[in-house]
């Protein structure tokens, strides 16, 4: 039993620490926000402020206008959780339970495309936004991620394990096809929506480099272009780039770890291939 | 089976936004990728000319690609095994039934993966700082004299590589305890039986019940790592003496710095080949083992 404990220690020992090393650059970029300026450039460098002070934030928010810019990662994240959860959801189910002509042909081509990084689109997406005259606005921004392979492959997953007999039973009754979506369907996907709707709010969050491309603007700019460009600027200011780096991660971990039961399912899902 | 044409508007939505803003770019990245558009064509496209395969011709005798390729390459082969390692060691850890708060050491473990990528590169950064960074404070404590992470180019990929792994091994490590669970207790139980300790029954238990996991996990990564960009972008400018240029990078610096589209678009394709290649030769290589 001795070797037991021994053992029990040992894993609980590397867990901890392996834990607290995850966390800590976390933790020190909220300390490190709430300290003054130049106080995380001295030696030995501080762990927590010496008297906390919200100078940085007040400075991003009032000076640096990044109240707009968090406002334009948000609108955009909620337009496109709404959009594109609905449209994987719609065609997830087709694919799942109805039946059309081309439907596994299309689905596998489909899966086929997922092994396409975006990047090769990104160029061409680039040119025909701009004669579209899309560069340089939300809808730019926006556009790409309307809908995902990935998105309807996870809807398809889920939606196959709603027994047939339920909506066979629908259109007996003479149900339409929309009315049984949303009356019988729809509710039994929550949990799947769920998923879908995080992934695709993180998603469009934390996305760089399409923003980074589309947008010149500095007024349309999402939280991650903004930090990146003043990032460029204030290599300095430590204490002013941690509150702008708080300000960007703090409601994307809020929000994961209100909804991380759907987040988690959603990867272990993906994991499964068909 | 009886057809249903109201299907069609189910499926229409997401196939429009896919068809039209995923698929039509990248065939026409190829065609793209056979002229030579730069700056006058982006003016005016009289100035558009097919050049065939001159741009690949280009990229693939330009040092610098190569040197980019070498530095990606490098960032793949030793950050997805790191990333594994970890996920693998933390989610085994978890497993383990003398494991001890959990869900809340579990979501300690996962929290970097949902963070902004370029918020935590940010942060990262400062931790890398040569003076004041608690990446060498903490060194200095195991007496290693300070490293200049991201000035000094033999150090600036591992920097970023060390990064990397923290970010991703969360997202891998998820997926490694789903498999776990799925292991039947009593192949563990017919190991003890057998005198095999815990060591011995992760090599002859774990790691086998975990090879189709294993290879799915590698293919995902390896795709993924290929694809390096932001981590260059905020930590180093691809920097100290193009140290950490990247494909993606270098696609990026060509295309919309540069605006030399043609030129990038074969960039982007050359390294979809390379990706194609490599994740493809993996799993022959793993269904000839698995088949011997």
């Amino acid at each position: 039993m001795k070797g037991r404990t021994v053992q029990a220690i040992v894993v609980n020992g590397v867990l901890a620490l392996a834990a607290l090393l995850t966390v800590a650059p976390l933790l020190w970029m909220v300390a490190a926000s709430l300290m003054h300026s130049g106080e995380a450039s001295t030696f030995p460098p501080p762990l927590l402020p010496s008297a906390p002070t919200l100078e940085h934030y007040r400075a991003l928010i009032v000076q640096g206008g990044i109240a707009r810019q968090f406002v334009n990662s948000l609108g955009l994240a909620i337009a496109a959780t709404l959009l594109s959860t609905t449209f994987n959801t719609l065609a997830g189910y087709a694919f799942a339970k109805l039946h059309f002509t081309g439907r596994d042909k299309l689905f596998g081509l489909l899966i086929g495309a997922l092994v396409i990084p975006g990047q090769v689109a990104m160029l061409p997406l680039f040119l025909m936004l701009k004669s579209m005259g899309l560069v340089n606005s939300y809808a730019g921004v926006l556009v790409p991620s309307l809908a995902g392979i990935f998105g309807i492959f996870l809807v398809r997953q889920y939606a196959r394990g709603i027994p047939d007999e339920l909506i066979e039973a629908a259109r007996m009754d003479g149900a339409g096809e929309f009315r049984i979506f949303f009356s019988v369907v729809l509710p039994l996907l929550t949990p799947v929506l769920a998923t879908l709707a995080v992934f695709a709010f993180l998603g469009s969050w934390n996305d760089f480099m399409w923003p980074l491309i589309v947008l010149t603007d500095g007024e349309l700019h999402t939280l991650p272009v903004a930090l990146a460009s003043l990032s460029r600027e204030h290599v300095q200011d430590s204490e002013l780039m941690m509150a702008g780096a708080v300000i960007t991660v703090l409601p994307v971990l809020a929000l994961f770890l209100v909804l991380q039961r759907y987040y988690l399912r959603g990867l272990t899902m993906g994991g499964v291939k068909q | 089976m009886k057809r249903n044409p109201v299907a069609w508007a189910f499926v229409l939505p997401a196939l429009t936004v896919i068809g039209l803003f995923f698929v039509v770019p990248v065939l026409a990245g190829l065609a793209l990728s056979l002229t030579d558009f730069d700056l006058y064509a982006l003016a005016s496209l009289d100035n558009l000319r097919f050049v065939g395969l001159d741009n690949y011709r280009q990229v693939l005798t330009r040092p610098l690609f190569w040197q980019a390729l070498g530095n990606t390459a490098y960032f793949v082969v030793l950050g997805v095994p790191l990333s594994i390692v970890l996920s693998l060691g933390c989610a085994v850890l978890l497993q383990s039934k003398l494991a001890r708060f959990k869900p809340l050491l579990r979501t300690a473990l996962f929290a970097p993966v949902v963070t902004t990528l370029v918020a935590v590169a940010v942060v990262w950064r400062y931790l890398f700082h040569l003076k004041y960074g608690w990446i060498n404070q903490l060194l200095g404590h195991v007496g290693i004299a300070p490293i200049d992470w991201l000035g000094d180019p033999n150090w600036a990929m591992p920097a970023i590589i060390v990064f990397a792994a923290w970010k991703n091994f969360g997202g891998n490590m998820i997926i490694f305890i789903a498999a776990l669970q799925a292991v039947p207790e009593d192949l563990y139980e017919a190991a003890r039986l057998d005198g095999a300790n815990a060591w011995r029954q992760f090599w002859h238990v774990t790691l086998p019940m975990l090879g189709p996991t294993l290879l799915m996990v590698s293919i995902l990564t390896i795709a993924g790592y290929f694809q390096l960009f932001a981590e260059p972008y905020v930590m180093t400018q691809g920097g100290p003496l193009q140290s950490t240029v990247s494909v993606l990078y270098l696609m990026y610096e060509e295309g919309f710095r540069w605006w030399n589209l043609g030129v990038a678009s074969a960039v982007a394709f050359v390294l979809f080949a390379i990706i194609v290649v490599v994740t493809r030769g993996l799993m022959l290589f793993a269904q000839r083992k698995g088949a011997a």
